[in-house]
């Protein structure tokens, strides 16, 4: 591989936060820059980043949209030649998608290099959009995370939840249908997933404000199945579907006469917390659901006194 | 200046078409400026030169004013340079003495300015007119045919080509990869649309193949290599060892009995691994050969030499198994090929969504037809891999096909097989049958009244396409069912439909190796990957390499009736060559002038039909007029200026430039 480390040198990302990491989002954020720390991996913000442009923009005025995506990437090529790091999902499509309709499309081409030209901004160039979930999988491998691992998972059986936006329709990080390689760094740590086939379905995005009683019941859909399917907790890559799952549990409890309360996830800290992460950089006091389990399964003892 | 015999006399005539090119070029005032071009002794417009008055025109003035060159400016070449040829010819002049001029095609359909136009013809026709003046009497070769022909493939198409063929009296080696000849046909229990018994209709045919004393059968075999051209085709075909003496082994089958494995253990691919198999076995009941073979790769005695050998000991005298036996070669000189390779079906665990290979209950439909086939796995009872009947059924249409994720075309047998299969699963099981379908696709003979049959029988038809097939269930009903989600259009509901079986009807595809073998044979492909016609239409048997035809489902997807129809037409064309005995080749060849070659062999590896070779002794490129097809490439590319071509002379070519650029 051109760009794997070479000895002791550290591998050096750019990163790019985007709203949510600072938002509903948070623990996704302490948890990926927590990991890629105790990996010894280098993240640098993306100075000057601005909205990514994703749902209402996109929906409203798809050339601002890209406009807005078009600067970041900008920025990110001038920043040097480093991979561009998006956790959030919403983010990581927005970039992706003005990468290939910008190349695709001259039409859209020519209006975001016109923008960028009107306000000055160089052109974006060529740099590589990933996920974490890729560059945990692809850079660091499955065999290291296992080697660094100083806790053994001693927690409850997992499903893994991919939702959509990652892998659809650049199916970069994992396969599109039936990706895995959560699963895979997961088992790593000695976690216990079970086989899941809703792991890419809808959670529901950005149905839970718009339209709550449908984007409520596809929640209940995936949370029903997980119980089904033996596993206690989710583990998540996207924040919308972090939030989703989370957030609705107690009203599921009066449409569905039934009572969950079932910890949501991020991979990144079930990773970290292997890796010797404490509990508080990695985010873990911020779920709501299911407190009691995550309590149990992360906490050291002297963490359970400052959590509880 | 060469021009063949004393003094040049050139008759021109321009065609009207009608109002073709007449309305737009001045044709009168063409054929008047003509007349006035040196050489030029007859110039005439006529209202269709093509007609049969058209061409006596021709032949009149060649008498009468002893014409000995001819151009016509009318249409493509493509359409009537033939026709003007022959009148030529029978005229009296070599035909290369004639040359054509488009001017429609190039002309007058494509502009409106009528005085540029005509202003155009002018420079087109001058080129021809100071071209024709260099033309050669040239004259076309003949290469004999041999009578033999080789099939490539034993399915339904290459059994039908190879009788058709043999019962006209021809010598036919019929290739076959698998240990027995029949195809995917030999897999099927009935066959639609009239749901006749397959092995009915199909075994016949195959012992007829292994009985036709016109009839070399090979299986287990391959093309090796293919060398020549039409008419000589040198041929090598590597032959598997079978462990088994063809000649010897008399299909009894006491050994498969006597093998030390008591079980069958092995996999057996022809039941698509639905049912086990011995390391010595017989593909199927009435394959053909009815010989057994080996598998070295599960044999004891391969393995260890260490086994018993109950198979030989039983066997006996006849000692029809030898562990021994080697791969073989054999060289085969053939007039014609006939390429029957066939098709494969969709890998279904490409489409992940669909659940192949991860819910044990998901099956192919090629499967489901081995389930059905009373000498099938199960005796021809639709049992599940738990053991259990089902109860509901989902067959789920365009598996691969119509999708961009996988194959974009439509399989055209997918349709009616499924409704084959929803008939006969309801027969032998009496479920409930849902077929999944985005459009239902009959339009063959007696299709449609098949569907309207299975109307009437009670199968349930939803149109939507499949969103997945899983064992997620949202309420009691669903548990242990496999659910199959999809939306359908015609009530615009998604809907969810428990079922304890679903049938995946997957399309066809080339083979994986259809590039390679195609390189091979010197074919050429179409995007898709299927053997490519020479024209859809008007050639549909016929390849781009002369003698090489089509039948089935390598050149796209078809069902039998077509296939066989595809294989009579392809035995028809082969024998049309054998039957005229000889093949003319075109006199548009290039040519080596031995003197100024330098030996450099650039031109060897740029000729994509290999017709050039190298001398060793003269240290000169030799080029085989037989396989050129006159594309130029290495007259331009010889460095030296050594290589010429027939009709492409550079004296020729720089004429015609010349007679363009000389617009007043
Ligand atoms: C599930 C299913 C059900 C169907 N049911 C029906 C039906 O009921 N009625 C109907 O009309 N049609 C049906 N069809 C279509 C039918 O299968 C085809 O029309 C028919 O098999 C085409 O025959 P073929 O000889 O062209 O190809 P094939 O049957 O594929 O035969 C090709 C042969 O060539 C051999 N071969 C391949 N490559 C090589 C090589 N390089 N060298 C030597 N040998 C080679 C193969 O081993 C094979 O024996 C069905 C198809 C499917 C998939």
């Amino acid at each position: 591989m051109a760009n794997s480390t070479s000895g002791q040198e550290k591998k050096s990302y750019l990163y790019f936060p985007g709203c949510t990491m600072q938002a509903t989002g948070i623990a996704y954020g302490e948890s990926v820059r927590t990991l890629f720390r105790l990996l010894g991996l280098q993240v640098e913000e993306l100075e000057d980043w601005n909205c990514c442009g994703a749902t209402s923009y996109m929906s409203i005025d798809e050339r601002a949209a890209f406009v807005l995506s078009a600067r970041n990437l900008s920025l990110a090529r001038q920043a040097g030649p480093r991979d561009l790091v998006v956790p959030c999902t919403a983010c990581f499509l927005m970039l992706r998608k003005t990468q290939e309709y910008v190349r695709q499309y001259p039409s859209i081409r020519q209006e975001v290099e016109g923008a960028l030209k009107q306000a000055g901004i160089p052109p974006m160039g060529p740099v590589r959009v990933r996920h974490p979930l890729d560059v945990l999988y692809s850079d660091v491998g499955v065999e290291q995370i296992r080697a660094k691992a100083t806790r053994r998972w001693h927690g409850g059986r997992l499903a893994c939840y991919y939702g959509c936006q990652a892998l659809r329709p650049y199916a970069e990080a994992d396969q599109a249908y039936n990706p895995m390689r959560m699963d895979e760094l997961l088992q790593a740590v000695g976690v216990t997933t079970v086989d899941f086939p809703l792991k890419t379905k809808c959670c529901g995005g950005s149905l839970t404000g718009t339209i709550h009683p449908v984007g409520v019941r596809l929640n209940y859909i995936i949370l029903k199945e997980v119980a089904r399917r033996g596993a206690q907790a989710v583990a998540t890559m996207c924040s919308l579907c972090q939030f989703n799952l989370d957030a609705y549990q107690s009203e599921m409890r009066e449409e569905a006469h039934e009572v969950f309360d079932v910890p949501i996830l991020y991979f990144t800290q079930i990773l970290g917390w292997a890796l010797g992460g404490d509990f508080r950089s990695l985010g873990l006091h911020r779920g709501i659901a299911g407190r009691n389990l995550i309590g149990q399964w992360f906490t050291t003892p002297k963490e359970v006194e400052a959590y509880v | 200046m060469s021009n063949g015999n004393g003094s040049v006399r050139i008759g021109f005539y321009v065609c009207h078409c009608g109002t073709n090119i007449a309305g737009v070029v001045d044709v009168k005032a063409l054929a008047e400026w003509a007349a006035t071009v040196p050489s030029v002794v007859v110039s005439r417009d006529y209202k269709y030169m093509c007609s049969d008055p058209g061409q006596e025109l021709i032949q009149q003035d060649i008498r009468d004013h002893h014409l000995n060159r001819i151009v016509v400016a009318s249409c493509s070449p493509h359409l009537h340079e033939r026709t003007f040829q022959t009148a030529t010819a029978k005229g009296g002049l070599s035909p290369y003495y004639f040359q054509m001029v488009n001017i429609r095609e190039h002309d007058s359909w494509v502009h409106k300015d009528k005085k540029a136009a005509t202003e155009k013809a002018k420079d087109l026709v001058r080129a021809a007119l100071r071209r024709v003046v260099f033309h050669e009497p040239l004259e076309k070769k003949q290469v004999p045919v041999r009578s033999d022909v080789l099939v490539v493939g034993g399915g339904i198409a290459g059994i039908h080509a190879a009788l058709t063929l043999a019962n006209a009296g021809k010598h036919v080696y019929l290739v076959e990869r698998e240990a027995t000849i029949g195809g995917h046909m030999a897999k099927f229990d009935k066959t639609f649309p009239t749901l006749d018994c397959a092995a009915c209709i199909l075994t016949p045919k195959m012992t007829a193949v292994r009985s036709h004393p016109n009839i070399t059968m090979w299986t287990l075999s391959e093309v090796a290599e293919v060398g020549g051209y039409v008419g000589n085709y040198h041929v090598k075909v590597r032959r598997k060892p079978r462990y088994v003496l063809e000649d010897a082994c008399i299909g009894c089958l006491e050994c498969i009995e006597a093998c030390v494995y008591k079980q069958a253990k092995v996999s057996d691919e022809f039941n698509l691994g639905l049912g086990k198999r011995k390391p010595i076995y017989i593909p199927f009941p009435q394959a053909v050969p009815q010989v057994v073979l080996i598998d070295p790769e599960t044999c004891i005695e391969f393995k260890s030499g260490k086994c018993k050998k109950t198979c030989v000991e039983i066997c006996a005298d006849r000692n029809a198994i030898d562990f021994k036996q080697q791969e073989e070669i054999k060289e085969i000189e053939v007039g014609t090929i006939i390429m029957s390779t066939g098709f494969q079906t969709v890998d279904a665990a490409r489409i992940p969504y669909y659940g192949y290979g991860a819910y044990p209950n998901v099956y192919t439909s090629l499967e489901v037809e081995r389930l059905i086939n009373a000498s099938g796995p199960t005796g021809g009872e639709v049992i599940l891999r738990d053991g259990k009947k089902p109860k509901a059924v989902g067959i789920v249409h365009c598996v691969g096909s119509r999708d961009e994720n996988t194959n974009r075309w439509c399989s055209r047998v997918c349709c009616m097989y499924s409704l084959k299969l929803a008939h006969l699963i309801k027969e032998h099981t009496d479920a409930e049958v849902f077929n999944f379908y985005i459009d239902i696709r009959t339009p063959g003979k007696g299709f449609e009244e098949f569907y309207c049959k299975l109307l009437s029988e009670g199968v349930h038809f939803i149109r939507g396409r499949v969103a997945e097939v899983t064992d997620w269930a949202l309420d009691p009903s669903e548990e242990g069912k496999l659910v199959i989600r999809v939306e359908d259009t015609l009530i615009g509901r998604v809907r969810r439909i428990p079922v304890d079986m679903v049938v995946l009807s997957v399309g066809l595809e080339p083979h994986a190796d259809a590039d390679e073998v195609r390189r091979q044979f010197n074919i050429t492909c179409s995007t898709e990957g299927w053997f490519l016609e020479r024209h859809p239409k008007l050639a549909p048997v016929n390849t781009f390499t002369d003698g090489i035809f089509l039948a089935g489902c390598c050149q796209g997807p078809k069902d039998i009736p077509d296939t066989v129809a595809q294989a009579g037409a392809a035995a028809a064309e082969a024998l049309v060559l054998i039957d005229a005995g000889h093949v003319e080749l075109e006199p548009n060849t290039a040519y080596v002038l031995e003197d100024e070659c330098s030996g450099c062999k650039s031109c060897l590896s740029l000729c994509p039909y290999t017709a050039i070779a190298y001398h060793e002794e003269k240290k000169k490129a030799e080029i085989n007029e037989v396989l050129c097809k006159g594309c130029g490439v290495c007259v331009a590319a010889c460095p030296s200026g050594s290589i010429q071509q027939h009709m492409f002379q550079d004296e020729q070519i720089f004429a015609e430039i010349e007679g363009v650029l000389a617009h007043a």
